[in-house]
């Protein structure tokens, strides 16, 4: 088995070397068999991989402890699901997820662009396995996911506690196929310059490669927020730690592109700034990947120890060097057909939100790096932290939110001051009635959280409207009711409609986030049972302590060996709203010289978070119970002192008997409780993004029509053909 | 106004408004950061009312709680100087002694107090079995 593995791993390192000599040779010449036997090597990679996967994935789920990824990452104890997802848990798995992911993708692009850009699709090839290779030479020569142990472990160290979540399952997956999605663009662009065959072409062919590395990132990083905010233990969703950044980066870049492309397939312009999107996406997204696994950056995230530092400065150097090489150098090819008619146009409402996000970018791009940069400088490690994150991304959020909602109304080309007023009344009415009613709440001393509840409304304002005259306009035209008019009004332009409800969601996303960040309310009270405390005009009453002994049924069904919680009644008035069942689980370290009972608990304790959620208000609960407490070491150590390690059986006992004790005399807990406003408007906004950007990438029926006509001659013409 | 002209003017203003935003944030960068110091150069460079970011190790034995408030040393990651160090807020999960940890901290005294919800647990074997040095003994 370990020897398929990297079998398949040569196998595909080969297939990458020829598939880019025949690319280039094929590009260089003309001849298409070279260039069609370079896409070939790209399927027969991705084959490659899968078996590769395959082989891991298969050791895992049969508990083959030979395998040191396996012993590192799984045990028996391990529940199925998680045994599944621990491949990518370790970093030789999660480089062998890339590639997988990498080959796939880039075999669908491939795909999808047969018998179009032969040359382009050449260069793109080549450069796709060039990344492909980099990856797989990264695993044979630092991090081979196949290396055994002879003799093999009797067992293996477990998943680590905080991977137990199961968006465990998703989150990387996601992460890891946006990022590779972003190659993809980045390649085609490569591509497409070396040719110099920079039309709108290759854009259009890219747009929904960039818009899924776009849906895959923002559900990644979504995924990651709620996994930080439930299972964590801090109560926050985003932290501006290194590693969140360095997937943030690539979609700032991705939705850059995606609104600018537009007006290089419309007006011809932003050739060289398209260029430079696509650029920044690819190096963007292995900028992120190269954070993760270098640990040049303190991150709770990043794979410490790690040896990969230098073959990522080195690809990062090549893909920033190159690209500025291929836009400077193609420069004649890259000029604009036309200039921009008028600053009041949705061009320059474009123009303006690509700079906000370029400008989001590169503060979260400098203030991630400052460490780097500050040493570099002044000798001395800096870094900054959320506050000064925040002074520059609220503003900047703020300005986006508002051109969401100026974007959809102004007109292509000019548009004339009074009639963008004219169609910005009615938002901007709504924007100043939602800050007044906002004040009229009482809120003071939240300027900023109360300017971007009037952005928001205004983006919705402007979005509803949209929505409406479109509706209207066919209703009236088609005599269809307007259900059925507004349906049809999003299936003839999926595009553009799905775009829309991209604002909105964001508009409900960055509520959730300016009222939660702003009216939140925490404590982390010491509690004995019966005490109660109150926080944000809710009481929190310490009933009773609750215990479980078992891997198999802790509550959050993780292989905790013991589970210490709480049953938490929450009053408000007086009047009961609901009872929380916080608590701390504790794993096996599978380490003897802890003792035959402390090696049962003496693993990472996790929090299981207790969450009661409305639209309105989220209640957050999450305990540290005190395991150190005299009277539970007493049993520990008597039970260490007793029972051998080889009879783990005695020992189960011996930890029913420290949670019945736990449940007697229960020493003070230490609680963290958070009232936050209206958090569950981050998943819906986020829900509705995703929905959005999944109308806006399937083609319209129209599209596809136009598409599969142009490929297919009519079988009349064939008939009807006049003999030279 | 000349077309050509209108468009340099434009760019010039783009391009000065650019330069100011980006030297101000470079400034604010140097001017808010906290430096990253070990307990050997706490002890010896720390200013009180200035930030600086303490990385280290927790030291054994030297975790404990009282109320709200959480009391532990620091030392560093290949000696044993160590710093005391008093913390409020939110504690992450991977928390515990012989761990890595970075905690923003002032100077007050002879202690050094932690920004409020500042604390990092700084994690070497992230995603793998926590090695026998690390592992909580009994």
């Amino acid at each position: 088995m370990p020897s398929l593995g990297t079998g398949a791993l040569l196998l595909g390192l080969v297939v990458c070397f020829y598939g880019i000599g025949a690319s280039i040779y094929g590009a260089r010449t003309g001849q298409d068999r070279w260039i069609e036997s370079g896409k070939r090597s790209v399927y027969a990679l991705a084959v490659t991989m899968v078996c590769a996967f395959a082989v891991l994935e298969i050791a895992l789920l049969s508990n083959d402890w030979a395998f040191n990824t396996v012993a590192e990452t799984s045990s028996v104890t391990t529940p199925l699901f998680y045994k599944a997802a621990a491949v990518w848990a370790s970093q030789e798995g999660s480089l062998l997820l890339w590639s997988l992911l990498s080959a796939l993708w880039s075999s669908l692009a491939l795909f999808l662009v047969k018998g179009r850009m032969r040359e382009v699709s050449a260069y793109a090839t080549a450069v796709l396995l060039a990344f492909d290779a980099f990856f797989i030479f990264l695993m044979l020569g630092y991090a081979n996911p196949f290396v055994t142990t002879h003799p093999a472990p009797v067992e293996g160290a477990g998943l680590d506690p905080l991977l137990r979540f199961p968006t465990m399952m998703i989150h990387p997956p996601m992460i890891y196929s946006g990022y590779t999605l972003c190659i993809v663009p980045f390649a085609f662009g490569v591509g497409a310059l070396i040719s110099r065959k920079v039309d709108a072409e290759w854009l259009k062919a890219m747009r929904r490669f960039a818009l899924a590395a776009w849906i895959f990132l923002g559900i990644g990083i979504v995924l990651g927020a709620r996994w930080s905010y439930a299972e964590l233990g801090w109560g926050g969703y985003w932290g501006w730690d290194a590693v969140e950044n360095a997937a943030l980066m690539p979609w700032l870049a991705c939705t850059a592109f995606i609104h600018s492309l537009m007006i290089q397939e419309k007006r011809g312009m932003l050739k060289v700034w398209n260029a430079s999107l696509v650029a920044a996406m690819g190096t963007l997204a292995i900028m992120g990947t190269f954070l993760v696994r270098s640990g040049i950056l303190n991150s709770i995230h990043a794979f410490g120890g790690a040896t990969l530092g230098v073959p990522f400065v080195i690809l990062i150097a090549a893909m920033i060097i190159g690209s500025i090489y291929l836009v400077v150098s193609r420069r004649d090819v890259l000029r604009s057909e036309h200039r921009l008619d008028s600053l009041v146009s949705r061009e320059s409402a474009f123009l303006l939100n690509n700079m906000v996000l370029a400008g989001l970018a590169f503060v979260i791009f400098w203030g991630t790096f400052f460490p780097l940069i500050s040493a570099a400088l002044t000798g001395q490690e800096a870094s900054v932290g959320p506050p000064w994150f925040d002074r520059y991304t609220v503003p900047l959020a703020l300005v986006l939110v508002l051109l969401s909602g100026i974007g959809p109304v102004i007109a292509w080309r000019r548009a004339t001051i009074a009639n963008a007023l004219r169609n910005l009344r009615a938002p901007i009415l709504v924007a100043l009635a939602v800050c007044a009613a906002v004040l009229g709440t009482g809120v003071s001393g939240k300027p900023l959280a109360v300017v971007m509840f009037g952005c928001a409304g205004f983006a919705l304002a402007a979005v509803t409207q949209e929505y409406w005259r479109g509706t209207r306009v066919r209703s009236r035209s088609t005599g269809q009711l307007p259900p059925r008019a507004l349906l049809g009004l999003v299936r003839r332009n999926r595009r553009r409609y799905g775009g829309y409800i991209v604002h909105v969601g964001m508009a409900a996303l960055f509520i959730g986030v300016a009222a939660s960040s702003s009216f939140q309310h925490a404590s982390e009270p010491t509690l004995r049972v019966g005490q109660s405390l109150k926080i944000g005009g809710y009481t929190m009453h310490y009933v009773r302590p609750t215990a479980s002994v078992t891997p198999k049924y802790d509550a959050a069904h993780t292989g905790a060996t013991l589970s210490l919680g709480a049953i938490v009644k929450v009053t408000k008035g007086g009047k009961y709203v609901t009872t929380l069942n916080p608590a701390e689980g504790f794993y096996d370290s599978g380490e003897p010289s802890q003792g035959s009972v402390g090696h049962l608990i003496g693993g990472q304790p996790v929090s299981h978070v207790a969450l009661n959620s409305t639209p309105l208000r989220d209640l957050w609960a999450a305990i540290a119970p005190d395991i150190t407490a005299p009277s539970l070491e007493r049993i520990l150590k008597a039970g260490n002192k007793a029972i051998p390690v080889n009879r783990p059986e005695e020992a189960w006992i011996v930890l029913g008997l420290m949670g019945r004790e736990y449940l007697r005399h229960t020493p003070a807990a230490q609680f963290h409780f958070e009232v936050s406003p209206m958090v569950m408007w981050i998943w819906i906004g986020a829900f509705i993004i995703g929905g959005g950007g999944l109308i806006a990438i399937f083609p319209s029926r129209r599209a596809v029509w136009r598409r599969v006509s142009l490929r297919m001659p009519a079988p009349v013409a064939k008939r009807d053909r006049v003999p030279a | 106004m000349n077309p050509s002209r209108k468009r340099t003017i434009r760019l010039i203003v783009a391009l000065t408004a650019a330069v100011s935003l980006a030297s101000a944030l470079i400034y604010t960068s140097f001017s808010a950061a906290s430096p990253a110091l070990t307990p050997t150069q706490l002890m010896h460079s720390a200013v009180p009312g200035r930030s600086y970011q303490l990385t280290g190790t927790v030291v054994a034995h030297s975790v404990r709680h009282e109320g709200e408030v959480l009391y532990f040393s620091i030392r560093d990651r290949k000696g044993e100087d160590s710093v005391p160090v008093r913390y409020t807020g939110e504690v992450p999960d991977p928390f515990k002694e012989g761990r890595e940890v970075i905690v923003t901290v002032q100077k007050q005294g002879s202690e050094y107090i932690g920004e409020r919800n500042s604390l990092i647990t700084k994690c070497p074997s992230k995603y793998k079995a926590a090695p026998p040095a690390a592992a909580r003994k009994y």
